[in-house]
């Protein structure tokens, strides 16, 4: 049975806020590392097991099920590892960031309790460059682990023998993609941040070439909840096939924007009106964008979707994205695209946000951040960026719509990692849904004044040449 | 005087490559200790980082201008990181910014005239729940606007430089 916001217990959140819990002695006296006996009593297949039975998904965007994931590294495997992206980098995501800071030991226990499961013996938390004091505080819990024995020394265990964890941070150094897991790999092998072909998955060759998982932050935080009251009880705080809670970041026009530790399948306008206190100025809701900036976004009459990983992939009362108006865009199969869950990135948009402008900003991201491996992303998502650009500026032409759209579909399905999608889904989902702004945007917004007030020209970094300006190198037009 | 790491450096950077089963891996925690040493990663800086790694200078170049945090050229004593996406640009990020290079009389990218800043137009930055959001060293600085944004500076002037060694005084270069 799922838990309503009224009865729901504080699960991967219940420490934020907490000062000084953060700190080994007040954790491990909330009971922090409890759990930790428990696990290593166990044999490992029975915490996959346990995994498994919790319907736990993966936080960080794709929604896979973990227990299925950690059942793919090769039973014959002799090193694996296990690595924490906590490269949080999805626009309007800022959970992890959260629980890196006020709970690192929750993490690290669960690191230990996964990295027994799976046989691991060194860990690695991958954590973004940008946060600088999230380093110093989990760096500093890893040392305090250290010092108590937790990490880096032997444990007896019931499945493995004697058996120890080292746990490594590795700080990032700005780079989107680095949130990929493969590109999080090469990234943590000391290379450029590029994402690698899939087959072989991670799982059977990743870091170092050996076996590897990478899980979400929020993740690996609910694993000691997991084995502490079972996977079943994990199961019935949520929805049929995603068990526990979900973190959702509550961002854009609302009164009380926030994080959250939410029930799973709440619906959207429960969150917006119960939680959030509504929009600023009783104005009504245009646009949101469900879970960070590389979802298709939803439109003020598809609020009561619950916000749940397959409902917002199947649910009907969402409209399709379309290539053009009337041609669904096909995911494979003649699967609908509708949006998806991702990372729990809520961005809440009023009637009066210019939508044109928003689809240029998120544009101008994916151009800067896209790794330049694949033309199709490479060269999409720069033209995506200034002719979204050119048109919120009120400098659009005829047949820019319909241009951005083209391009779009060209990108999705054709590059190595799903960069190109981040970027074609939003542009294909805002022309679904709000094709008559844009098109507007193009027939009326000349005049000079308006040209000069509106967005500045996209800054676009290409990566490995460490260039930077306000236009294009390599003679693009 | 050729540039090199001190004997303390050196320390951490054998403690740094232990906790990697190989040199390459460690190239990324190395430059970030580099840059540290030395205020900003020059083509000098590659070449001592891939000695200290026995790597080649054209691996370690390659990583350096991937990542947005290795500045290839002299940075301000402090760096300002504004973020502009979506949830910050809804709730007035780019005013900020904008009150921003004004005050500091430098565009995004560039270094403040007195040497004090780096200005960087931030992508997301993970505090959209409080946005716009700007950090600077440890400090993140919430729910801005461009007065409390400019009053913010006063306080980051008195923090710690970001890198132990900055040029004093330098200007321009960008980042």
């Amino acid at each position: 049975m799922a838990v309503t916001l009224e009865n729901m217990p504080k699960l991967v959140m219940r420490f934020v806020g907490v000062e000084g819990a953060n700190r080994i002695d007040e954790a491990t006296r909330r009971g922090v590392y409890g759990t930790l006996k428990k696990a290593l009593s166990m044999a490992p297949l029975a915490i996959v097991d346990e995994v498994k039975k919790s319907n736990l998904r993966g936080r960080g965007g794709a929604g896979f099920p973990t227990g299925m994931k950690w059942g793919f590294i090769p039973k014959d495997a002799k090193t694996t590892y296990l690595v924490i992206n906590a490269d949080e980098s999805e626009p309007g995501t800022c959970k992890d960031r959260e629980l890196l800071y006020w709970d690192p030991h929750t993490l690290i226990e669960g690191v230990l309790i996964s990295s027994y499961a799976l046989g691991c013996t060194h860990a690695y938390i991958y954590i973004r460059g940008e946060m600088i004091r999230e380093h110093r505080v989990v760096q500093r819990a890893v040392d305090e682990a250290y010092a108590q024995g937790h990490l880096g020394k032997l444990h007896d265990t019931a499945g493995r023998g004697p058996w120890k964890l080292d746990l490594t941070v590795h700080r990032g150094a700005g780079a989107y993609i680095c949130g990929e897991e493969t590109s999080l790999l090469n990234s943590l092998e000391g290379k450029r941040g590029w994402p690698r072909l899939k087959p072989p998955f991670p799982a059977v060759k990743g870091l170092f070439g050996q076996p590897t998982i990478v899980n979400n932050v929020e993740t690996i935080a609910n694993i000691p909840h997991i084995i502490d009251k079972g996977g079943p009880w994990f199961a019935d705080l949520g929805t049929p096939k995603s068990g526990g809670t979900r973190i959702l970041c509550m961002s854009g026009h609302l009164n009380k924007p926030g994080v959250f530790e939410l029930p799973m399948g709440i619906p959207l306008r429960d969150v917006i009106e119960k939680v959030c206190g509504g929009v600023p100025g009783g104005k009504k809701v245009k646009a949101v964008i469900p879970g960070g900036s590389s979802m298709p976004p939803l439109d003020a009459s598809e609020l009561d979707i619950p916000m749940e990983f397959d409902a917002l992939m199947t649910d009907e009362r969402i409209k399709p994205v379309e290539v053009r108006p009337g041609i669904k865009f096909d995911m494979g199969g003649g699967k609908a695209l509708r949006t998806m869950a991702g990372s729990g990135g809520v961005i809440v948009m009023d009637e009066d946000t210019d939508l044109v402008a928003v689809t240029a900003r998120i544009m101008r991201f994916y151009a800067h951040e896209s790794c330049g491996q694949c033309t199709p992303c490479r060269e999409g998502t720069g033209w995506l960026a200034r002719i979204t650009t050119r048109m919120a500026k009120g400098e659009g032409r005829p047949g820019d719509v319909d241009l951005c759209a083209s391009i779009a579909h060209g990108i999705a399905g054709n590059t190595i990692c799903p960069l190109g999608e981040a970027a074609a889904w939003p542009m294909l989902g805002f022309l679904t849904k709000f094709r008559p702004e844009f098109e507007a945007k193009i027939r009326r917004d000349l005049s000079p004044e308006k040209r000069a007030a509106s967005t500045q020209p996209p800054l676009v970094q290409i990566r490995g040449t460490g260039y930077m300006g306000t236009a294009l190198p390599r003679g693009r037009t | 005087m050729p540039l090199a790491f001190t004997a303390e450096a050196q320390q951490k950077i054998v403690a740094i490559r232990a906790r990697y089963p190989n040199a390459q891996a460690a190239c990324l925690p190395v430059l970030h200790l580099a840059q540290d040493e030395f205020g900003h990663i020059s083509d000098e800086a590659i070449d001592v980082v891939a000695a200290a790694l026995g790597l080649t200078a054209a691996h370690v170049w390659g990583v350096v201008t991937f990542y947005t945090m290795y500045h290839r050229h002299p940075t301000g004593k402090h760096i300002l990181m504004m973020c502009t996406n979506v949830s910050c640009m809804l709730r007035g990020g780019y005013d900020v910014l904008h009150a921003l290079e004004k005050k500091l009389g430098c565009k995004a990218g560039e270094n403040s005239a007195d040497g004090e800043f780096t200005l960087v137009e931030e992508e997301c930055l993970a505090a959209c729940a409080d946005a716009p959001c700007l950090i600077a060293g440890e400090k993140y600085f919430l729910k801005l606007t461009p007065e409390t944004a400019i009053q913010a500076l006063e306080e980051i002037k008195k923090m710690p430089p970001d890198h132990k060694s900055h040029p004093a005084g330098s200007s321009g270069g960008g980042h």
